[in-house]
């Protein structure tokens, strides 16, 4: 994507490590504040919400010794913007194999920006079953001014305060050659 | 180039290359899983028209594209010809056109006449979606048969495939072969004399202007010689990939995929073969005639089936035959039609949003 549009990485916010690590503490918090692993139905938001998604599942496992369900997202059927985007973008599946009732669940993206993408994947969610509670862990959160709705993370890897024109970018060796988070901007912005 | 499909129309198989469809299949494959969903319903389509314009009886197609339809959350009215104006005189371009003075997003039509999907896209804003026209084309039938061989096949490529039966007026041969061909199968077609057209050209020709693109699988089988010009090549390219046998002994020999067409008794008194027990002693598919095909061959019958004349009734039933999953998969595509041609016109949508 950063190739697409032409993007210049301004500065470079987490390595390979750093993310290692605020996985950790993201998969402990997420153990502390629910007193345990049991009922924890790990969620992915795709595309990148869902290797953090599982490296978060493996976390827990090996803190807990159990293994927290674990499911996949995609929010494209249930996005606000499918009438203005032009062509309809791809659909992925959603896979969500086990029940949503009477569990916590922890939806899991990369980045919190304006709260959509979130929005998004609770109705999602909500079609599926009746969760206990819903809770929300992100890598990034860029800031409550960028939100547009009124959308919190539960559990922060890092908080970067950023510019409009600026973009975040998590790279993931599923998806990416390295193993980090960048902020890019257009040239000359 | 890898154009994917998002036109407003899907009007037949021939206007697609083989990327659109995989990627039609794609998308329908993503949507099956809603249908198995307590909820079966996501809001993509929320506020959305869809017309179900049927001027020929159908319950399959018809339920299909309506469930697909409300599944995505938009709104699908169905009319039916013994209910519409056109009952009182009105021709077929007025009552496309006053459909389209209600703003709908989408029109899926049926008739008896090749070409008339064609002839409302002309006039019509809203997305027209082919839901049979004569002996023309039946995209959405072709794509879930597509859909259902790839679920049990895992691609279409190289594939052998027999078509037995009325080939002549079925637009399910039809798409089935434009779509079969274009992904590289091997398609093999028998049937009564009087029911098989001889002339390869005229089955998966008509498309004079050679549209970029369109059948590049076997084009290259040819080595596509530049000297020969594109329809030519077409032609020669695909006939390669298509052979009519004389006995349907020869079409199913070796097949991974026997598809029955349906015996259509309401075209009986055109005496096209002599009886229906003629037929279904020469033609029908038995278990004796099954076993000449691969081992783990399947069976797809379009519907609705005349059991015991095209299809026997034990070969109907057993599990070699996927006819359910042909109704179930159905669904899945006409979901991913509706989505892929109600959504504008082609931008490239990257998300860049973070």
């Amino acid at each position: 994507m950063a190739d697409e549009l032409n993007l210049v990485e301004k500065s470079r916010i987490m390595d390979s490590t750093a993310m290692k690590r605020a996985l950790r503490r993201l998969a402990t918090e997420i153990v502390e504040s629910n007193h345990g692993a049991e009922d924890l139905y790990i969620v992915g938001i795709r595309r990148r919400g869902v290797p953090l998604a599982e490296r978060i599942v493996n976390q827990i496992e090996s803190i807990e010794g159990h293994r927290p369900l674990y499911g996949i997202l995609d929010i494209t059927l249930y996005r606000d913007d499918l009438s203005t985007v032009g062509a309809n973008p791809i659909v992925n599946r959603t896979e969500l194999e086990y029940d949503v009732d009477g569990k916590v669940v922890v939806l899991v993206d990369d980045v919190l920006y304006t709260g959509r993408t979130i929005r998004a994947a609770m109705d999602q969610l909500m079609d599926f079953g009746r969760p206990r509670r819903v809770q929300l862990a992100v890598l990034i959160d860029r800031g409550t001014e960028h939100r547009e709705l009124p959308i919190q993370a539960d559990f922060v890897g890092k908080k970067v305060p950023t510019k409009q024109t600026e973009i975040i970018k998590v790279m993931l060796t599923e998806f990416d050659d390295i193993e980090a988070v960048g902020i890019f901007e257009k040239p000359g912005e | 180039m890898n154009k994917p499909f998002h036109r407003k129309d899907l009007l037949g198989i021939r206007d697609l290359t083989a990327e659109q469809i995989i990627g039609i299949l794609d998308t329908a494959e993503n949507f099956s899983e809603i249908s198995n969903r307590e909820v079966k319903k996501v809001p993509t389509l929320r506020g959305k028209t869809v017309i179900n314009l049927f001027f020929e009886a159908s319950t399959r197609t018809r339920t299909s594209f309506e469930l697909a339809a409300k599944r995505l959350s938009a709104d699908a009215v169905n009319i039916s010809v013994s209910s519409s104006s056109v009952s009182k005189g009105e021709s077929l371009l007025d009552t496309a056109m006053n459909l389209d003075a209600m703003a709908p997003d989408c029109i899926v039509v049926r008739h008896s006449s090749a070409g008339v999907p064609h002839q409302l896209a002309k006039v019509s804003k809203a997305a027209i979606v082919n839901a049979g026209d004569g002996a023309n084309e039946h995209p959405t039938q072709a794509l879930l048969d597509a859909m259902t061989i790839r679920e049990h096949k895992k691609h279409i490529e190289g594939l052998e495939i027999a078509i037995v039966g009325d080939i002549l007026h079925s637009r399910v041969a039809r798409s089935n072969i434009h779509l079969l061909t274009k992904m590289g199968a091997k398609v093999r077609v028998a049937g009564p004399g009087t029911l098989v057209p001889r002339d390869f050209a005229y089955l998966i020709g008509g498309n004079p202007t050679g549209r970029e693109g369109v059948h590049a699988a076997t084009l290259s089988s040819t080595g596509g010689s530049p000297s020969i010009s594109e329809s030519n090549t077409l032609a020669t390219g695909r006939v390669s990939a298509l052979t009519v046998c004389d006995h349907i002994e020869d079409a199913i020999r070796g097949a991974d995929v026997v598809m029955i067409l349906r015996i259509q008794r309401e075209r009986q008194d055109s005496a096209y073969f002599p009886t229906l027990r003629e037929y279904a002693i020469h033609y029908g598919l038995t278990n004796r005639r099954l076993d000449l095909a691969k081992k783990d061959a399947i069976v797809l019958h379009p519907g609705p089936m005349n059991r015991g004349i095209e299809l026997a009734s034990d070969v109907a039933d057993s599990s070699r035959s996927l006819i359910l999953d042909q109704v179930k998969y159905g669904v899945a595509v006409r979901m991913a039609v509706l989505y892929l041609s109600t959504g504008g016109t082609a931008i490239s949508s990257s998300k860049g949003e973070q």
